[in-house]
């Protein structure tokens, strides 16, 4: 099936909830996701694009939302809306996690989840993800969506927010952490 | 040896840039006694799949990293 710019309009209606949950993790703000979707969609039908199929479509019009996700990005950061740095680096995650010794504080081991294709098809999963990010500090929820879920590379990261590579690592470093326990704590054992 | 806090931050590491052969030894034999820190190597391993995973990422295996 060939997509055209008239066939693309049906597909828009599907897409957008999911084009706006993803601003929103991405942005932590209703109104720049809603801007940059409707942005995204401006620019998807301006461009007379035709496409072998609806998941080459939906992989273009992702690929937009990504660019106008990272203008409201730099959009943000220069207007000084960005939380200084220090405050969330400054955070005890790694002495609640683990001993003194370098161990696994007993209520803090990691359990098995199971198989990941189990875990990744549950919608429950999902909604669990989307608050643990939520519950996660401004930065630390930056950092760890350009890198994981845009899949930008830390040294572009760095570019794009003035952090520096070390620090990236280190936030990346928490926010896996962080995350880990979350989803366990508010998924995993709700399964049991 | 290593311990668990820093073979955390190993496999994490291990998913932004190549680990050294020594970092990559270490957490090797750290894995390969620990079940606890397996089970959290693979689950940083699933979140670093997320983006491809998201409901709100298109469907289909034809996506690439940007």
């Amino acid at each position: 099936m060939t997509i055209t710019a008239s066939l693309a309009a049906t597909h828009f209606s599907h897409m957008r909830p999911r084009l706006v949950a993803f601003a929103r993790l991405q942005l932590r703000d209703a109104a720049a996701a809603e801007d940059a979707v409707q942005e995204t969609l401006l620019t998807a039908f301006e461009k007379s694009a035709t496409f072998e199929g609806r998941s080459e479509f939906e992989t273009w019009v992702f690929g937009i939302l990504k660019f106008k996700i990272l203008d409201q990005l730099r959009h943000q950061k220069k207007q000084g809306r960005w939380q200084p740095l220090n405050e969330d680096l400054d955070d005890d995650t790694l002495d609640r996690l683990f001993e003194a010794n370098g161990h696994w504080q007993p209520n803090a081991r990691p359990n098995d989840w199971g198989q990941p294709e189990h875990v990744l098809d549950n919608q429950r999963f999902w909604q669990v993800f989307d608050a643990c990010m939520l519950a996660l500090p401004e930065n630390i929820a930056r950092i760890f969506s350009l890198r994981e879920l845009m899949g930008l590379s830390t040294d572009d990261i760095c570019k794009e927010t003035g952090v520096s590579e070390t620090n990236c690592w280190v936030i990346l470093h928490r926010a896996r952490l962080r995350l880990r326990e979350c989803l366990e704590r508010g998924w995993i054992r709700e399964q049991e | 040896m290593l311990m668990c806090r820093e073979a955390t931050r190993l496999m994490s590491l291990k998913l932004d840039r190549k680990l050294t052969f020594k970092e990559r030894t270490a957490l090797r034999v750290h894995l390969s006694i620990c079940s606890a820190c397996r089970a959290c190597a693979r689950q940083f391993d699933l979140m670093h799949d997320l983006g491809h995973r998201h409901p709100a990422a298109p469907a289909g295996d034809d996506r690439h990293d940007a």
